[in-house]
């Protein structure tokens, strides 16, 4: 992406500055929120989780001033090239980094939900696959603001431990079920709120790609590209079905 | 990037309407141009952009041997319109000028009617037979430079009576007449008005493929808009040239994008 050389129209700048200032916030909002989300869920912290959903207005509003500020930018000053491709990165990240925030948001409206924490084994996976997928947020956006496009890459490789997780917690949970099946409502749950971290890893590797294309112009490499959405497990369910 | 990329020669098949190699222009002991090859190709539009001073107007003069008529300029090299050399001393210069037309950046109208605007070039080239072919040659032109409609009733008011974009329109229609098979415009828009700035563009997409068309143009947008090939000059030297697409939206040379996005100077 751009070398840092200054616009000779500095209000350019400060626009993309400004810009470059939001991403970053929604960016944090973001892993703030799965991180709170996964701290009630620990803790069956009502309250944090009912903080979680309120917050999520904030990365809403956020994105919706970071598309309209895009919008504004991309109409008045006719970015080229870098400029460009920074730009419309933006405008899909601040989308995508929203989507993030909703997952979080999804995880804590089902604390309330899952009471029987002490009971449901599986529940202790999902910590250490919360971590990872909050890193790969975090991890992209720093890519996002060094445009660093190596990084970006290194992203979507590590996602496939995100994807890892799911299917062991997937086949934890459903061993559970079986065992247990008068646990079968909450167990659900927990299913449920692990394939939210599976798609949070992957809409990191979503602001990974865009962060590729911003600082190098070419789409990133189909072999580091993220998995599909669907991992493995549910492509063999899927399969079964039909 | 390719070193044909780098010199503007085409790798693609057909072959180049126009081809320049190795060009220098000096006016006097001042270099202007160094060491410059491109291709011109029939099916594209191509934008030459660049810094005032970069060359470009210069380099575009050379393709029809304007510069010819400042006596401290000096041309090396070689430049060839359908393999000819245009700087033999066999070329009729007069002929040269009419296969390879020029539409430049203040409209020009002669000091004459509408009709003997456009009727002059095909009457001194000897290219039509009589009046009836005559006035086909110049309602052909004013057609095709899209000013028919607006001037069929007044043909024989004055050409400088008509509005700057309908000038420059006319202008085009002029170099048209000779029925040339390069077009060459430097800066066409830069005197006239957004909507009379759309005609031309809009014009300049019409022709394409007619004629092989080379547009000087510090806008830009415009040359974003009108060419498939872009040309970026940078002190006398080509820096990059190709695709308009990846020009813009992803140049190879650093010195491309600080202009390109804003940062140059």
């Amino acid at each position: 992406m751009n070398s840092g050389t200054e616009h000779t129209v500095k209000a350019f700048d400060s626009d993309i500055n400004e810009l470059r200032g939001m991403v970053a916030e929604i960016g944090g909002r973001s892993e703030q929120a799965i991180a709170k989300a996964m701290r009630a869920l620990e803790n069956s912290d009502l309250d944090l989780a009912a903080e979680v959903v309120r917050e999520d207005r904030l990365i809403d509003d956020l994105e919706k001033r970071i598309d309209e500020l895009t919008f504004q930018t991309i109409a008045l000053r006719a970015p080229m090239a870098d400029d460009l491709r920074e730009l419309i990165a933006t405008f899909k990240i601040s989308g995508v980094v929203e989507r993030i925030g909703d997952y979080a948001k999804n995880i804590a409206k089902r604390v309330p939900l899952v009471t029987q924490t002490h009971r449901l084994r599986p529940i202790s996976l999902l910590p250490s696959m919360s971590k990872i997928a909050s890193e790969l947020v975090r991890d992209s956006l720093d890519a996002f603001a060094r445009r660093d496009a190596e990084l970006a890459m290194e992203v979507n490789r590590r996602d496939q431990i995100v994807d890892d997780f799911y299917n062991s917690i997937f086949r934890a949970v459903i061993t559970h079920m079986i065992e247990n099946p008068k646990d079968i409502g909450e167990a659900a749950h927990l299913l449920f709120i692990a394939k939210n971290l599976e798609r949070i890893g992957d809409h990191a590797t979503n602001v990974a790609e865009m962060v590729y294309f911003a600082a190098t112009g070419e789409p990133m490499p189909e072999r580091t590209r993220g998995e599909n959405p669907t991992t493995q497990l549910d492509d063999a369910i899927n399969d079964e079905a039909d | 990037m390719t070193d044909s990329a780098k010199t503007g020669m085409t790798t693609e098949s057909g072959t180049p309407k126009m081809t320049a190699r190795n060009v220098d222009v000096f006016y006097g002991d001042k270099q202007a141009i160094n060491n410059v090859s491109i291709d011109v190709n029939m099916d594209s539009v191509t934008a030459f952009i660049g810094p005032s001073g970069c060359g470009k107007s210069t380099f575009l003069r050379c393709m029809n041997r304007m510069n010819d008529t400042i006596p401290i300029a000096r041309v090396t090299g070689e430049i060839k319109l359908e393999g000819e050399d245009i700087y033999s001393s066999k070329m009729d210069v007069v002929q040269l000028r009419a296969r390879v037309g020029m539409v430049f950046q203040k409209p020009n109208p002669f000091p004459k009617s509408i009709y003997d605007n456009i009727a002059y070039g095909p009457r001194i080239h000897g290219l039509a037979t009589g009046k009836e072919d005559l006035d086909e040659i110049v309602e052909s032109s004013l057609q095709r430079a899209g000013l028919w409609g607006e001037v069929k009733d007044r043909l024989q008011d004055s050409g400088t009576a008509l509005s700057g974009g309908q000038q420059q329109r006319l202008c085009i229609a002029r170099a048209i007449a000779v029925d040339p098979e390069v077009i060459l415009m430097d800066e066409p828009c830069s005197a006239l008005d957004p909507i009379a700035t759309a005609k031309i563009e809009e014009l300049i997409h019409e022709l394409r493929g007619k004629y092989a068309i080379v547009i000087v143009t510090h806008n830009m947008q415009q040359a974003a808009r009108v060419s498939q090939k872009t040309a970026f000059f940078h002190l006398g030297t080509l820096v990059e040239y190709g695709e308009t697409t990846d020009i813009f939206t992803n140049p190879r040379e650093e010195k491309t994008r600080d202009y390109i996005t804003g940062r140059y100077g």
